[in-house]
């Protein structure tokens, strides 16, 4: 394994210390990330977090028009129930605080641990399950969050940033997930830090179809084949589930090991999917938002806007990951 | 069984999990996520930890400070459960402790997992060896055994129900994702569950052979 760290066990920390070096718009607390300008009177406070190695999600999206703050967990695993009070309880501006949760059971148990315990602050949460590579059945865990979330919030960061009242925030983040499909396809696994050597063997003429973003094995292999080809499949995964009609949302994600230029052949084929049924990239988005570290592949998040859901996603932001209008 | 017992059973439960961690870690790799053994290993440290600093005056006090540990520290799914574990064993125990008095608190932190986690016997988690070693302890009890063949029961149902693990299908966590993929592997979170009955068994080994000395 050769990794730019210092040691495994340091990694978080190492690089919680160079993002606060490198944007002073962000202040680092006790494995806590928030905007440095603190809290807005009147403004309802956006908290979300998960393990380390999605980055730029979550902390990389802390800042105007998107989250107040961020809880980075380890590498793969969820934040503790701590961090997440302690986020809460500050970003609170008496207007409430919205947790926006991945749908994974660890992350799931340590929100909802805090949310408990948080019972000075009214606290609302949105889960966001957008992934149509699992089957949403009693015989799972329910679908996983990923591309969506910064969907989510990023609509959920421009409402509450215009002064939307708590209940409004939630609902408006729980109809873009619900309007959100993600799938995912692998052409590597990752290495975590910890243990030295890829999560899973994936021949040199294989991909992954349906990964996730913390190198859990996906549903199904197949050989690999051309970006049109691969693209196809995700595209009509994620048309098999909620039909594409209409002007969408579209982002074409790397996993972070992939260069921009595949990023865009991916995306032209995308692109030319979606013309093919009918309906509009109306907005995009091309690069690595949602990564799983080292893992090489895509995945596409598609969301069917409406008129104030667009306006909503143009609003202005200002954050390390993600910066328009302002 | 004193408060030293259950320091002795957590810092030994330690032990283990650490010299497992690769282990596990490998168990997580093929039907999760690769974060188990590091996890387990660095949460079970902080416990160890907690039980220096704060040397527990009562066995309830133990497991409590175990508990709330893990819960704080470790996150991912298997801090909170085994977290809340230890939690509701503490709640429940009762000094002085008695077998009888183990297993109804044993049995309680096992209900107290399968609340947290919605999860039930067969779904391939850590309820696949907590369950049967549950009812090995019940049934020792009955047979009015004592704690040593108690406790070494109750560790080979945890490691049997844990090798039960590796035909069934994950209904739960992140092997679920898997589907049928995630037959044929034993479930990461069974085998821990496993590691720390058998500390508890080797603990009693130890009591028993004081006894005898």
């Amino acid at each position: 394994m050769k990794k730019l760290i210092n040691t495994a066990q340091s990694v978080v920390e190492d690089a919680l210390s160079g993002m606060a070096a490198a944007h002073p718009s962000l202040r680092v607390r006790e494995r806590v990330v928030y905007r440095a300008s603190g809290p807005r009177a009147g403004k309802v406070g956006l908290v979300s977090g998960g393990g380390s190695g999605h980055e730029p999600l979550h902390a990389g999206f802390v800042g105007y028009g998107m989250l107040d703050a961020a809880c980075p967990g380890e590498v793969f695993t969820s934040p503790v129930p701590d961090q997440i009070i302690e986020a809460t309880r500050a970003v609170d501006g008496g207007a409430g605080v919205l947790h926006i949760v991945k749908n994974y059971t660890g992350d799931v148990l340590n929100f909802e641990l805090a949310a408990e315990l948080c019972d000075d602050v009214q606290v609302a949460s949105v889960l966001v399950d957008d992934d149509v590579a699992v089957e949403d059945s009693l015989y799972t865990a329910g679908r996983r969050g990923t591309g969506a979330t910064l969907f989510v919030e990023k609509i959920a960061g421009a409402l509450a940033e215009q002064g939307a009242p708590l209940a409004e925030v939630a609902r408006v983040a729980a109809d873009v997930d619900e309007r959100s499909r993600s799938f995912g396809i692998a052409l590597t696994s990752c290495t975590t830090p910890a243990a030295g050597k890829p999560t899973f063997e994936l021949p040199d003429t294989q991909v992954e179809l349906g990964i996730g973003i913390h190198g859990e094995p996906g549903r199904r292999r197949v050989p690999m084949a051309s970006a049109r080809e691969l693209a196809a499949v995700a595209m009509e995964a994620v048309h098999g589930d909620l039909p594409l009609t209409g002007d969408l949302l579209v982002m074409v994600n790397g996993m972070g090991g992939t260069p921009l230029m595949e990023l865009y052949v991916v995306f032209a084929e995308v692109e030319a999917f979606i013309r093919g049924k009918g309906a509009r990239v109306s907005r995009s988005l091309v690069g690595n938002y949602v990564t799983s570290l080292d893992m090489q592949g895509f995945s596409v998040t598609v969301c069917r806007l409406d008129g104030e859901l667009t306006r909503l996603w143009d609003a202005p932001v200002d954050t390390p990951g993600l910066r328009w209008g302002r | 069984m004193d408060t030293g017992f259950f320091v002795t059973w957590l810092r030994d439960a330690a032990t283990r999990i650490r010299l497992q961690r690769d282990r596990l870690t490998e168990l997580d790799a093929a039907i999760g996520d690769a974060d188990h053994g590091a996890n387990l290993d660095r949460g079970f440290t902080e416990v160890c930890k907690a039980l220096e600093d704060w040397p527990p005056t009562a066995p309830a006090q133990a497991l409590l400070t175990a508990g709330t540990t893990l819960i704080r520290r470790v996150g991912g799914a298997s801090g909170p459960l085994y977290g809340s574990a230890f939690r509701a064993m503490g709640k429940a125990l009762q000094d002085p402790v008695t077998l009888p008095g183990f297993a109804a608190a044993f049995e309680a932190g096992v209900v107290a997992v399968e609340r947290l986690g919605k999860a039930a016997p067969g779904d391939k988690t850590m309820i696949d060896a907590l369950a049967p070693a549950s009812r090995a302890l019940t049934a020792a009890v009955e047979k009015g055994l004592t704690p040593y063949e108690a406790f070494h029961r109750a560790a080979v149902a945890a490691e049997e129900g844990s090798r039960a693990t590796i035909p069934m299908r994950a209904r739960k966590g992140r092997a679920s994702y898997l589907g049928e993929r995630s037959v044929g592997h034993e479930d990461p979170g069974a085998a821990s569950s496993a590691l720390i009955l058998g500390a508890l068994a080797g603990v009693a080994v130890k009591e028993a052979t004081k006894e005898v000395d």
